[in-house]
């Protein structure tokens, strides 16, 4: 894309003395603590904020597990009913040749939170490591976590729809069963963990003196 | 220090702050159809384009008047064995509203429907006098602020594939017919896709700002 990727020597607002805001980009003083003109809350670049990242990291995994133990629906048809969790309706599709979908249904539900959590976490570790330059690498797996975290949502509204339409009586009906709730709680959390981290931490190097 | 000392003296009104990595540019107003990327992450910071309020609130208006068709036509049918069932949209919010999954009711109807209307709202309420080029109505940033901070909330698209992904379960089932419902939820994402390719954040706070 042509940009110089690595020496590129940059100066910050944060190097400027001052504070920008991570809604709008106004940059303000450092005396101001609201940006006077988006009104989000100015946040200065420190590793405070992983705290937050943290908590609803340990919120969300706490409710994956829940999740994934008890079922996802309830199925009745004719008289007998069958349970599926998250793996276990995957594992069904693949059986009935609907490869397609069986990979989008454990792609959504297990590969992306459980990725999630990998990421979220290794950034989160590596920002602690003062050391360490995260950069461009850093940066393209956070944007890849905060636009991928939300399509794992895709499973609770597939509960949704099909409990909402297939509502035959005794032919044949489906209920959601309660790992939709710990499920779209655990998705929620780890939206919420990876927008309490501060990406500017990634570029922040070791405490300059100045 | 390897810096120039130059920007400090600059003023900090003209100045930005890239989001994503907090390196310092100096703001300024770019002809229609350029970007300007952060010079170190990349971020793309400016992209006016021409027009772009009026293209906004165009889009804005028809995904608010596909969305209020998606809520009142009917969305998917299904028949089996002589038997039929069908389900709006708000039907399938309404699937988690017995006992205590009630909550989650809530919060799908939010994603998939009164957050992307709110953001329509929102974006408009926004957008209306600048592109009259008169000074913004009170609380511009507010609703800006609130429209951009629910954006990741906003699920329409995500919706949509899991309709797609219930379609295939239903498929050797029963048979389902798509509803005029199901036809502008998805003529509504094409549109939210449109629209958000249009906004250019930087663009938008500085017309708000300059009342």
């Amino acid at each position: 894309m042509g940009r110089d990727r690595t020496q590129v020597n940059v100066l910050t607002a944060t190097d400027a003395g001052l504070i920008g805001c991570t809604r709008c980009g106004k940059v303000w003083t450092r005396d101001h603590s609201y940006c006077e003109r988006c009104g989000a809350k100015l946040r200065k670049v420190d590793t405070h904020g992983l705290q937050a990242v943290w908590a609803w990291w340990l919120a969300g995994l706490i409710f994956y597990i829940p999740a994934n133990l008890y079922p996802m629906l309830r199925t009745a048809t004719l008289g007998a009913e069958q349970k599926n969790t998250i793996v276990g309706g995957a594992i069904e599709l693949w059986r009935h040749h609907n490869y397609g979908v069986a990979l989008i249904i454990f792609v959504a539900s297990v590969m992306i939170p459980i990725g999630k959590f990998i990421a979220v976490a290794y950034l989160a570790l590596a920002v602690g490591n003062e050391k360490r330059r995260g950069g461009h690498p850093h940066l393209r797996l956070f944007e890849v976590v905060e636009f991928i975290g939300r399509w794992s949502m895709i499973d609770v509204f597939v509960v949704a729809i099909l409990s909402a339409l297939v509502q035959l009586g005794f032919v044949a009906s489906i209920h959601p069963g309660p790992a939709a709730a710990s499920f779209a709680l655990s998705v929620a959390f780890t939206m919420l963990s990876a927008q309490s981290f501060d990406p500017r931490l990634i570029w922040r190097g070791p405490e300059r003196v100045i | 220090m390897s810096f120039q000392s130059a920007p400090l003296e600059l003023d900090p009104a003209q100045l930005m702050a890239c989001p994503q990595c907090d390196a310092l540019h100096q703001a300024q107003h770019l002809p229609d159809g350029k970007r300007a990327r952060c010079r170190r992450c990349g971020t793309v910071l400016i992209s006016p384009r021409e027009r772009s309020f009026l293209h906004v609130i165009a889009l804005s208006f028809t995904g608010m008047i596909l969305m209020i068709g998606a809520i009142f036509f009917p969305f998917l049918e299904i028949s089996a064995r002589g038997l039929h069932h069908e389900s709006s949209i708000f039907g399938v919010a309404m699937a988690f509203s017995e006992g205590w999954l009630a909550p989650l009711a809530f919060a799908v109807l939010s994603m998939i429907v009164a957050l992307p209307i709110f953001r329509f709202v929102a974006l408009i309420y926004t957008l209306w006098p600048l592109a009259n080029g008169r000074p913004a109505w009170p609380h511009a940033a507010t609703m800006f602020r609130l429209a951009e901070e629910s954006q990741p909330w906003a699920m329409a698209e995500i919706f949509i594939i899991g309709t797609a992904v219930a379609l295939v379960k239903l498929a050797g089932l029963a048979k389902v017919s798509l509803g005029p419902a199901f036809w502008a939820f998805c003529a509504l994402i094409i549109v939210i896709a449109l629209k958000d390719s249009f906004v250019s954040k930087w663009t938008i706070w500085d017309a708000i700002e300059r009342k």
